[in-house]
């Protein structure tokens, strides 16, 4: 043949380098304190010159000195673990029912025509109308508080999945069914990989919303939590204490959120995306 | 071998795709089938490979009827369709899961060797050129060892010259096991390069409407007169078949007329 010579043309793309210099990664790092650090230098500088009220606007050194009091005593990290048991417990919850929920909407037409309807109507209800029903029904306690963030949790994950799947590419199916995959396998080998990148995504948003309705939760009457810091500073004047248990919760939501990050990271090292950097 | 017997599809939308098709494909033989659009040569595919059924007609691979997806007939389709996440090797292993690790570890090795891609076992299909990409198709179709082996126009969307470097890397693979290879093309050089029989389609509905010898030795010299005379005759019969129909000469019908 008189092709035998020609060399192969369709040479690989490189592969992506996975690691870009250290030094860079730290600075890209250190690029997202600029604004906060820069943020709490003019706070302090105008607490210090009078160009805010002390009292209702306490300087970031002030916060910091009734936190740091606040942890000595132990009770700081008292009411981080209370929001952060309950945060888990109702995430945990909410996105195993979301995941089932969605897995079931999104395979069968008839369940999605069934049940989807219903739930969209519910997901527009919004968070705080649940909490009285849910006092009514689970007392004033933790029952009440995990349902409330496990409703909060359920419906990006819930969403999340069963647009997935409804999703899934019909050409990587046909690729199971030629090779005779039995129905679990397929949902195993092709299934389960195509849907997981939307899944994690569902699972932090759901996250976000959990940290969302915590907060509700915790105004429902609670005495401890993050949230119970909030309501308490606002009743005994305590603006430090507010924003204190605010820049927590920032703090606590973002490491979550990186921690789930890092968790699900080895599961999609496959996908060709920016997701890196997000 | 593959005997496909009156078979007839019409969609549910009322298309009809196929009609009266009959056709015989010996053992280790290499059809080409070439047609215009709408000419039913993919869905004949899809029927073969049991990813639709007919309705009407029976297909026989071995004397086994074909009703859903068999072991013994592998497709490789137009796209490459691997799966984004399994690296090189799992996904040409991906039909052979069942097989013994070192046996299926040994078929992997040997067919990315024969795919030249030997060193990218453990790359990620997006890490692959288009080209690359479709030699892992190639290649996770051959590692299941079918005896029928389909092509939806693996090709189509290459360039000429990987094109041609990929009939080598099929021809090579095809040259172990000798199984049947139906191929559906658009390419009519690609279907006298590798094909031992050329059958051209005429659309709506598909039937066969003439069928051409290559009988030349392999590898194919494409300068020779014999493929230029087998690619004339082949063109001339697709250019027929587009025509407003008159009467079509029946079924099967020159295939003496093509030996040199």
């Amino acid at each position: 043949m008189s092709q035998t010579s020609i060399a192969l043309t369709d040479e690989g793309v490189p592969a992506p380098s996975s690691r870009r210099s250290v030094g860079r990664g730290r600075l890209l790092m250190a690029a997202g304190l600029v604004l906060p650090v820069a943020l709490a230098v003019f706070w302090e500088w105008a607490a210090a010159s009078g160009l805010f009220q002390m009292r209702l606007m306490p300087p970031p050194s002030r916060v910091w000195d009734t936190m740091a009091a606040l942890a000595a005593r132990g009770e700081l990290t008292h009411h981080v673990l209370a929001t952060l048991y309950r945060v888990f417990a109702g995430f945990a919850i909410g996105a195993l029912a979301g995941t089932l929920i969605g897995a079931f909407a999104g395979s069968s037409e008839a369940v999605r025509r069934l049940i989807d309807p219903s739930l969209q109507a519910l997901r527009a209800v919004p968070s705080i109308a649940w909490v009285p029903l849910f006092i009514l029904w689970l007392g004033i306690f933790e029952t009440s508080k995990i349902a409330l963030i496990a409703v909060g949790v359920f419906f990006p994950v819930y969403l999340g999945v069963g647009g997935s799947i409804a999703n899934i590419d019909r050409k990587l199916i046909e690729v199971g069914q030629v090779f005779r995959l039995s129905r679990l396998a397929l949902a195993r080998r092709v299934m389960l990989p195509a849907v997981l990148p939307d899944w994690i995504i569902s699972l932090r948003s759901g996250l976000g919303l959990g940290f969302m309705f915590v907060v509700a939760a915790e105004f429902m009457g609670a005495s401890e939590g993050l949230g119970y810091l909030l309501i308490d500073g606002q009743q005994m004047g305590k603006p430090d204490q507010i924003i204190g248990a605010i820049v927590a919760f920032a703090l606590l939501g973002k490491a979550c959120d990186t921690l789930l990050l890092i968790v699900t990271r080895p599961l999609l090292a496959w996908q060709d995306t920016a997701r890196g950097t997000l | 071998m593959l005997r496909i017997e009156t078979i007839s599809k019409t969609y549910s939308d009322g298309t009809h795709a196929l009609e009266d098709v009959s056709l015989r494909v010996g053992p280790g033989e290499i059809l080409a089938i070439v047609g215009g659009s709408g000419c039913g040569k993919t869905t004949l595919l899809r029927l073969i490979a049991g990813l639709d059924s007919a309705t009407q007609g029976r297909i026989l691979v071995d004397d086994e009827t074909i009703s859903a997806p068999h072991p013994a007939v592998g497709i490789v389709f137009q796209e490459p369709r691997l799966l984004p996440w399994l690296r090189v090797e799992d996904n040409i292993g991906f039909g052979i899961a069942d097989l013994p690790a070192t046996e299926r570890r040994d078929r992997i090795a040997h067919a990315l060797d024969r795919v030249g891609l030997a060193g990218y076992a453990k790359r990620w299909p997006r890490e692959l050129s288009g080209g690359q990409q479709q030699r892992v198709a190639i290649a996770r179709a051959f590692v299941a060892r079918p005896a029928v082996l389909l092509l939806d126009e693996p090709f189509s969307a290459l360039d000429a010259f990987t094109r041609a470097s990929l009939h080598e890397h099929l021809l090579r693979l095809w040259e172990e096991t000798k199984p049947t290879i139906v191929m559906v093309t658009h390419d009519v050089d690609e279907a006298v390069t590798l094909a031992d029989r050329v059958v051209v389609m005429r659309p709506r509905p598909g039937r066969v409407f003439e069928t051409t010898w290559v009988q030349l030795e392999r590898p194919r010299d494409k300068l020779a007169l014999g493929f230029e005379k087998a690619k004339r005759r082949v063109l001339g019969a697709l250019d027929r078949s587009l025509r407003p129909e008159t009467k079509p000469p029946e079924g099967v019908a020159t295939e003496a007329a093509a030996s040199y």
